[in-house]
């Protein structure tokens, strides 16, 4: 499914050169729920950017279902992005000016479909996290735990085989946590969704099926 | 899309108040600045009536004369056009007629001073004037040298408060004439029309003008057909070389330069101010276009160094954005369209305040019968010019903002 070989990354200023991500070598199959672990700094969020195809690797391969990436334009990679992977932020993100259905329905927006297909693919994703009664609300009218619900409805609503969550705990507290946990998992194991989640807290992490720790920008186990 | 577009553009507006009067401000303004000018150079120099065939006619608005310690420019003599405009080939009409002169009038001891214009017959067939009562008088009115008049509305109310006028005797200049016609009133910057009362050109209290070339009259020549103006002007100028320079009213002349013109070109080379020989209406076209585009370009630059600031207030919609699919072009797309939105609001805006403006000025007596009101012309011109400013000051802040890189759009991190 998701398929990185010999993967760097190094940030280059005028003064100075950081390697974000060094030899890393990750095979994660279809349906696999992976936890990603680290010290800050360690290149976690920069691992899961280069696997959601935001950013570039400076060296080695990264394959999407056996599709080489590189060599496509920056179009079709926005394409990949829109039909084969969905993002969980820690921060969630939401558009402020717009509310929770319209933040919902953003994927959606950039596939030919009609306003009404849109309205019901977002209405069944916001019922899959519980909520359909805040459709016309704004992210500022709604407590941190439903913005990340929106947050991952808006994830979901294109039916992506790929999720990539940034830590999407980590500004929530434990009891929040536990729900979008429990979200998470229903769809790993209800729809078989691959789902690579960056976290600090190991609770979370034992509940996934493996763990790869990154320390330095090195894969440590 | 275009409807999500719209709808995010009107989202974005609703919600920044501050940001979107700042923008309709600087629109607005600029924008009714230049429907203003559109609407008075569009009353100035487009056909309406009573000048319904300007687009056939040429005119000899300028002579231009030169020696040894000589350079006269002034409008046209009788003789002159006298002699070089009758039977003109692909003419259809000729009329000459003097320029407006300031004369007194006095009734019941009040003065009223108006602009007098003598013409011959011709000019009522070329021009074509709404008479409110009467008729024009004839081309045998100005053989026979009849003292009779035409009136404008303005005139009527003052000499007769708000009563007929026709077959009633008016004072003008210290000459009696009857009244045979009244025409609605026409503004002042129509030039060739303009006037307060019109009477036959025999009826000028001496003959001298008959012998002068040079000043006092203007002469328009109504064309079968606009393809006929080249030979009109090949003709004309021929007649022109056989005047012996030694008649003209000045001595020492060498060179005597007229040329018939079109409306435009005579504007064209008043406003520039240049020669006869160097008219040309492309530098006039230059000059407006210069003006608008350097007026426009101000706030069209502060137009765009506040979207990029308020585009990169959007950094991290940006980087969802691309996370959720959007290609740079995509998002190029949304972002010009809800500049071209604001400032098709601004352009709305512009639009009633002209015609707002335009409205008090018609009414507030500055320019003479001024009958400004926005047309289908200006309002085209109006969104065509607000269009324009949406794109220009839309496209640059919207590139920009389309290199985002993702991530460091998602930190909230600018270019």
């Amino acid at each position: 499914m998701i398929g990185l070989k010999d993967v760097e990354k190094v940030y280059r200023t005028a003064e100075i050169e950081t390697l974000a991500l060094s030899g890393i070598n990750l095979d994660i199959r279809e349906g696999e729920f992976v936890s990603v672990m680290g010290p800050s700094g360690s290149g976690k969020s920069t691992l899961l950017n280069v696997i959601g195809l935001l950013d570039e690797p400076s060296q080695g391969t990264i394959q999407l279902n056996g599709q080489p990436i590189e060599s496509l334009s920056e179009r079709e990679q926005a394409r990949i992005r829109n039909r084969q992977v969905g993002f969980i932020f820690q921060t969630f993100h939401l558009i402020t000016d717009l509310n929770v259905m319209d933040n919902v329905e953003i994927p959606l927006l950039y596939r030919r479909m009609s306003g009404t297909e849109r309205r019901t693919l977002a209405l069944k994703a916001l019922d899959r996290v519980g909520l359909t009664s805040r459709v016309r609300h704004f992210p500022s009218q709604l407590s941190g735990g439903q913005q990340q619900r929106v947050a991952i409805a808006r994830a979901i609503v294109g039916q992506p085989r790929i999720l990539l969550a940034d830590e999407p705990t980590g500004n929530l507290d434990s009891q929040m946590g536990e729900e979008i946990m429990g979200i998470l998992t229903g769809l790993n194991e209800e729809e078989t969704t691959t789902i690579v989640m960056v976290t600090h807290d190991s609770r979370l992490a034992e509940k996934t099926e493996r763990t790869i720790r990154l320390f330095d920008g090195r894969q440590v186990n | 899309m275009l409807k999500n577009y719209i709808k995010m553009a009107l989202k974005v507006l609703r919600r920044r108040k501050f940001f979107t009067f700042i923008s309709l401000f600087a629109i607005g303004f600029t924008l009714t600045v230049l429907t203003i000018t559109a609407a008075l150079l569009d009353h100035t120099l487009a056909p309406m009536p009573p000048e319904t065939m300007a687009g056939r006619t040429l005119g000899i608005y300028r002579v231009e004369a030169r020696g040894e310690n000589l350079h006269v420019r002034s409008s046209p003599g009788y003789r002159l056009l006298e002699r070089c405009l009758p039977n003109l080939p692909g003419a259809e009409a000729v009329t000459i007629f003097s320029n407006h002169t300031s004369v007194n009038s006095y009734v019941e001891g009040r003065k009223i001073e108006s602009q007098l214009k003598r013409t011959d017959g011709a000019y009522w067939e070329i021009m074509d004037f709404h008479f409110l009562e009467g008729h024009p008088y004839t081309e045998e009115d100005v053989r026979n040298a009849n003292f009779v008049a035409v009136i404008n509305d303005r005139t009527r109310r003052e000499f007769f408060g708000g009563g007929s006028a026709a077959g009633r005797t008016i004072e003008a200049d210290a000459q009696r004439f009857r009244v045979v016609g009244v025409v609605a009133d026409v503004p002042i910057y129509r030039n060739n029309p303009f006037a307060d009362i019109w009477v036959p050109t025999t009826t000028a209290k001496n003959d001298l003008y008959r012998s002068q070339y040079i000043a006092g009259f203007t002469g328009l020549i109504l064309a079968k057909e606009r393809a006929a103006f080249a030979d009109i002007r090949a003709e004309y100028q021929t007649r022109l070389s056989q005047i012996d320079l030694s008649e003209l009213d000045y001595e020492n002349v060498d060179v005597f330069l007229s040329r018939p013109e079109t409306y435009f070109e005579a504007a064209s080379r008043e406003m520039l101010n240049t020669s006869i020989e160097d008219t040309k209406t492309i530098y006039l076209f230059a000059y407006v276009a210069g003006l608008m585009i350097l007026f426009m370009l101000l706030p069209t630059i502060s137009l765009v160094n506040i979207n990029v600031s308020r585009i990169l207030e959007r950094a991290s919609e940006i980087g969802v954005r691309k996370a959720f699919g959007a290609s740079r072009l995509t998002l190029v797309g949304q972002f010009v369209t809800e500049n071209v939105i604001l400032t098709l609001f601004g352009g709305v805006i512009a639009l009633a305040a002209s015609y707002v403006i335009l409205i008090a000025v018609t009414h507030s007596g500055l320019i003479p019968y001024a009958e400004f009101e926005p047309n289908l012309r200006i309002f085209a011109a109006a969104l065509g010019i607000a269009l324009f400013f949406g794109v220009f000051s839309g496209v640059y802040p919207a590139w920009k903002m389309s290199r985002l890189h993702p991530v460091e759009a998602l930190r909230g991190k600018m270019l």
